[in-house]
C-alpha cells in the first residue's frame, strides 16, 4: 500500500500530504462532529415526525408533500428571495464604491473609514432595536427626515405590508461597511508597481480601476458575492426582533419560519425538511456563481499551485 | 481642446509625455476633492441612526418624543444608563457575553489560521476534495445541523451552559477559513520556496511567514469573530433558557418589548448603546493592527 503510494506520488509529496492533514486536522474533526454526522441525522429527521417528547417515527416524504401545500412556506420563500435579489447587488456595488472612495488619500481618511465601518461593527439585536424605532411612523427619524428634506409623507414601514421589505433592504445597506473593509484589505494588497507600470503605459484612473484593481481584487469580490448569497437567505435576528414576521407574514423570513417550526411548534421533522429545501436553493445559486468564477476571478498564487 | 480630465478617459492607452506631470497632479486633486464631497455626504447619511441613538440615550423623558427631534439633549442626563442597566441585571448579562465571546474568538483565530494555511499553501492527496467539502459546509444553512447538534449537546447535558457556544469554535469555522485562504493565496508561492531553502519547516512558514504577512486578514478574522460572537443571537436563543445565563443580545430582545423599556425609549437606547460599546472599543483598538498590517503586507519587490 505505502510502497505503491510512494511510487505513484514520490516521497516529497507524501510528506507534504502528511503536513496538509496535520494543518486541517482540527477542522476535519469538527466537520465529522458538528457537520457530517448531524447532516446525515438531519436527512433522516426530515423523513420523520419528531416532536421531541416521543422518538422520531418514519413518515416517508410526507413532510415534503406538506411543505408544497404550505402557504407560509411559499410566503417565506418569496420574502427571502425578493430581499436577497434586491439587497445583495445593491450591497456589493455600494461597498465596493465606498472602499474605492476611501482608498484615496483624502484628508481625514481614517476618520471617514471609521464612520462607514461603524454600522458594520454594531450588527445584531441592539441594531434591530434601534431600527425598529427609526422606522416608527410617528416618532421615527426616517419619516421626519423624508418630510423635512423632500416633503414626502413617509410610509408606515414595519407596519405596512408593502414597505416592510424595503425597510429591511434599507437597513441592510446601512451595513455596507462590512464588505467595504474586506475590499479595502484587498485594495491595499495590490502591489503598487502594477499601478506604476500601468501609469507608465498611460493608463488613466478608470482604466487602472478596470484593468488592474478589479482583476486583482476579484477573489474578494467573489468572496463577498458567495457569502452574500448565503447570508441573505439566512436573515433571522432582525426579523425576529423588529417585526416577528409581521404584518400578516409580510416579513416572514425563511429562517424565522424554520425556527418557529423547530423551536416553538417543536416540529423537528418538518423543520428539517424546510432546512433541506433552503439548502438546495442556496446550493443552486452558489453553484451558478462558481460556474461563472473561472471567467472573471484571478488568483496570483493559483497560477503556480495547479 | 479636451480638458485634462476627459483626455485621460478618451485616450487611456496613449503613452504619457513627461510634460504632463504637472497637469496630472491638478487632475488628481480634482478627483480627490470630488471623492471627498461624496464621502462626506455619505458619512452624514450613514451616521444619522447612531447619532440619534446616542442623543436619545442622554435625554430626559420629556425630550424623547418631541418633534422636531432634539439632537443635543438639554439637560444631558446619565440617569438612563443607571436605571436602564440596573432595572434588569445587565451587569451579569455583560459578564456572560464576555466569557462566551473571548473563548470563541480565541478558538476561531487559532484554529482557522491553522487550517487555512493547510488549504492555501500545501498540496496533498485529497486537498481539493476536502476543500470542496469545506465550501459545501459554508453553504449549509445553520439550522440543517442545528437541530441534531442541539440534540448532541442535549445528550451531553450541555444545555443551558456556555459550552455549546464556545467549544465548536476551536474546530475552525468554514467562513473564516475560506477568507483566510483567499488572502493566503494572494501571496506568491516563491515566498514559501525561499523560506524552505532557508531551512524553514511548514509550521515555521505558517507561524513566522504567513501569519505576519497576513496580519490584516488575521486581524479582520479576530474582529469579525469577536463581533459575530458578541452579537450572536440565535445560539444563545436556542441554548440558554435560564435568565441568569442570558447574553446581552438575548436579554435585550427579551426585554425590548416590555413596558419598562417601550415606555422609556431613552432607557432602551442607553442599554443598546452600552451593548454596542465593546465592539466599538475593540474596533478602535484593532484599527492600529490594521494599519501596521498594511505596512507589513505584500511583497513589494
Amino acid at each position: 500500500m505505502y510502497k505503491s503510494l510512494l511510487r505513484h506520488y514520490g516521497h516529497t509529496y507524501l510528506v507534504e500530504t502528511a503536513w496538509l492533514y496535520f494543518f486541517i486536522f482540527p477542522w476535519l474533526v469538527g466537520f465529522f462532529l458538528w457537520t457530517a454526522g448531524p447532516m446525515a441525522y438531519s436527512v433522516y429527521l426530515s423523513f420523520t415526525k419528531y416532536e421531541i417528547l416521543t422518538p422520531p417515527s418514519w413518515i416517508g416524504a410526507k413532510n415534503y408533500v406538506n411543505l408544497v401545500k404550505d402557504p407560509l412556506f411559499w410566503q417565506s420563500l418569496k420574502v427571502t428571495t425578493v430581499y436577497t435579489f434586491v439587497s445583495l447587488p445593491l450591497g456589493l456595488a455600494g461597498s465596493l464604491a465606498v472602499a474605492v472612495l476611501l482608498n484615496q488619500r483624502v484628508p481625514g481618511m481614517s476618520f471617514w473609514r471609521t464612520i462607514y465601518y461603524v454600522p458594520a461593527v454594531v450588527s445584531g439585536v441592539p441594531v434591530a432595536v434601534l431600527w425598529r424605532w427609526l422606522f416608527n411612523p410617528e416618532y421615527g427619524i426616517i419619516n421626519w427626515l423624508l418630510w423635512q428634506l423632500f416633503g414626502i409623507q413617509g410610509p408606515a414601514w414595519l407596519y405596512s405590508k408593502t414597505w416592510v421589505i424595503p425597510a429591511f433592504i434599507l437597513m441592510s445597506l446601512w451595513g455596507i461597511g462590512g464588505g467595504m473593509v474586506i475590499y479595502l484589505g484587498a485594495l491595499q494588497n495590490v502591489p503598487t508597481e502594477i499601478y506604476e507600470a500601468a501609469m507608465l503605459d498611460g493608463a488613466g484612473a478608470m482604466r487602472k480601476f478596470l484593468s488592474v484593481t478589479l482583476p486583482m481584487i476579484s477573489p474578494v469580490i467573489f468572496f463577498n458575492l458567495v457569502t452574500g448569497i448565503i447570508g441573505s437567505f439566512q436573515v433571522f435576528t432582525s426579523s425576529y426582533v423588529m417585526t416577528a414576521g409581521g404584518p400578516s407574514n409580510a416579513s416572514l423570513f425563511y429562517l424565522l419560519y424554520l425556527y418557529r417550526n423547530a423551536w416553538q411548534y417543536l416540529k423537528m421533522g418538518y423543520a428539517s425538511a424546510l432546512a433541506w429545501v433552503l439548502f438546495w436553493i442556496i446550493m443552486a445559486f452558489t453553484a451558478i456563481s462558481f460556474r461563472s468564477a473561472g471567467g472573471w476571478v484571478y488568483y496570483e498564487g493559483m497560477a503556480r499551485a495547479r | 481642446m479636451a480638458t485634462p480630465l476627459s483626455r485621460d478617459f478618451a485616450f487611456p492607452g496613449k503613452p504619457r509625455r513627461a510634460g504632463i506631470l504637472a497637469r496630472k497632479s491638478t487632475q488628481q486633486a480634482i478627483i480627490k476633492y470630488a471623492a471627498l464631497v461624496v464621502i462626506v455626504i455619505g458619512a452624514a447619511v450613514i451616521s444619522v441612526p447612531l447619532l440619534w441613538m446616542i442623543s436619545t440615550s442622554f435625554k430626559t423623558d420629556q425630550q424623547v418624543y418631541l418633534t422636531p427631534p432634539v439632537w443635543i439633549p438639554n439637560p444631558i442626563t446619565l440617569q438612563n444608563f443607571i436605571t436602564g442597566l440596573t432595572i434588569q441585571p445587565f451587569g451579569l448579562f455583560f459578564k456572560n457575553t464576555l466569557i462566551i465571546t473571548l473563548g470563541s474568538t480565541l478558538g476561531t483565530v487559532l484554529s482557522c489560521t491553522f487550517v487555512a494555511f493547510g488549504f492555501a499553501r500545501l498540496r496533498g492527496i485529497g486537498r481539493d476534495f476536502w476543500f470542496i467539502v469545506l465550501l459545501a459546509t459554508m453553504m449549509l444553512p445553520g439550522l440543517v445541523t442545528m437541530i441534531p447538534v442541539y440534540l448532541i449537546f442535549k445528550g451531553l447535558g450541555w444545555l443551558n451552559t456556555f459550552k455549546p457556544l464556545i467549544v465548536p469554535s476551536f474546530f475552525g469555522g468554514p467562513w473564516s477559513i475560506f477568507l483566510l485562504r483567499q488572502f493566503f493565496l494572494t501571496h506568491p508561492l516563491e515566498l514559501d520556496d525561499a523560506a524552505r531553502i532557508d531551512g524553514c519547516g511548514y509550521f515555521g512558514i505558517y507561524w513566522r511567514l504567513m501569519l505576519p504577512l497576513s496580519r490584516p486578514a488575521v486581524a479582520a478574522i479576530a474582529i469579525f469573530s469577536f463581533m459575530g460572537n458578541w452579537n450572536d443571537f440565535m445560539g444563545p436563543l436556542i441554548y440558554l433558557s435560564d435568565q441568569h445565563k442570558f447574553t446581552v443580545p438575548l436579554a435585550l430582545s427579551f426585554f425590548q418589548s416590555t413596558p419598562t423599556y417601550t415606555g422609556h425609549l431613552n432607557w432602551l437606547m442607553a442599554v443598546s448603546l452600552v451593548a454596542l460599546l465593546p465592539c466599538l472599543l475593540i474596533f478602535f483598538f484593532a484599527q492600529r493592527v490594521f494599519i501596521q498590517g498594511i505596512v507589513f503586507t505584500g511583497v513589494k519587490g
